[in-house]
């Protein structure tokens, strides 16, 4: 067994509206920041024990689908490295 | 008959549906979720609230606790289910009905009054209200948005499993009367069956006389219409 962080990333899809990156983009032109867009995004590192990364790579996607993304709304991807 | 509502930790409109329903003469217990669903369980609320402090996504975690598997079960035997604003997104969230409901187009909490327009009026949630009726009901959300893409959306709108939405006092739609941001205003969706359905305005806000209006009442009867197969 072997120890990995998957690094699991999520974020809207393309075209869903994303209140809170509007604002947050709009406080940062309020400081004077110039901009052309801002997307946010969640991510979740996760420690695993697992006997290949691709073995890691498909448990921590498996917690991405039934759990940390809502597909209905998000895409999500998924880095492994040995930590 | 005995109409379950299912409190989990962060419900806080659970006793407010206790009480809505007790008016009407219609039996409801609250049930803690990690008690299981009562045998004698002849309908289920989910409520409102911020269950789990709306941790991840609102919705997310009491949608994954194990009492919704019951649930889930129950739905699709028969048992009508009514979820109510942190009880639409768990709805959506644990896959009873399409859909999300997402951050507000305005990202603020809004607590204001609204006006429905009702969609159907062949479903027990609408026996009590003609199609086209307009009714006003409050919202109080952070995160109603409905969010579907837009190929489901069309099969949604197809299947007639709109049942609720925003409007004005006329009951014209468009995104001027959009609290929220809805796709096409919708407020509040039917599963796949009729007797399970999901809305983010709280019925059971306006269905004691002595607070107000009570066009919440025929929601809530929709347990009592479902009874008797309308």
């Amino acid at each position: 067994m072997t120890a990995y962080t998957a690094t699991v990333t999520v974020r809207l899809k393309h075209g869903v509206l994303d209140p809170e990156a509007e604002t947050t983009q709009q406080a940062l032109e309020r400081l004077g920041f110039e901009l052309e867009d801002l997307r946010s995004a969640d991510r979740f590192e996760i420690d695993i024990e697992a006997e290949s990364a691709e073995s890691a790579h498909e448990r921590a996607s498996e917690m991405a689908e039934r759990l940390l993304a809502n597909p209905t709304i998000h895409d999500y991807d998924v880095e492994v490295d040995e930590r | 008959m005995t109409v379950s509502i299912i409190r989990f930790g962060g419900s806080n409109c659970d006793r407010d549906a206790e009480r809505a329903l007790e008016h009407l003469g219609i039996d409801a217990e609250i049930v803690w979720h990690e008690d299981g669903l009562p045998e004698e369980t002849s309908g289920i609320v989910l409520p409102g609230g911020f269950s789990y402090g709306d941790y991840l996504r609102a919705g997310a975690m009491a949608a994954r606790s194990p009492i919704m598997a019951d649930v889930r079960e129950a739905a699709a035997a028969g048992t009508p289910v009514l979820g109510v604003c942190n009880g639409a997104q768990i709805g959506c969230e644990s896959g009873l009905t399409e859909g999300a409901f997402t951050t507000n187009e305005s990202a603020r909490f809004q607590c204001e009054h609204v006006y429905l327009r009702v969609e159907r009026d062949d479903t027990p949630w609408t026996a009590a209200y003609d199609e086209g009726d307009v009714i006003e009901i409050p919202i109080a959300h952070g995160e109603g948005r409905y969010e579907i893409d837009d190929e489901r959306l069309a099969e949604l709108e197809d299947e007639d499993r709109v049942l609720f939405r925003y409007c004005d006092e006329n009951g014209d739609t468009g995104p001027d009367v959009n609290p929220n941001g809805s796709k096409h205003n919708i407020a509040g969706v039917l599963g796949d069956r009729e007797t399970v359905a999901v809305l983010m305005p709280h019925p059971e806000r306006v269905t004691l006389p002595d607070v107000g209006p009570t066009d919440g009442q025929g929601v809530l009867r929709g347990f009592e219409a479902a009874e008797n197969g309308a």
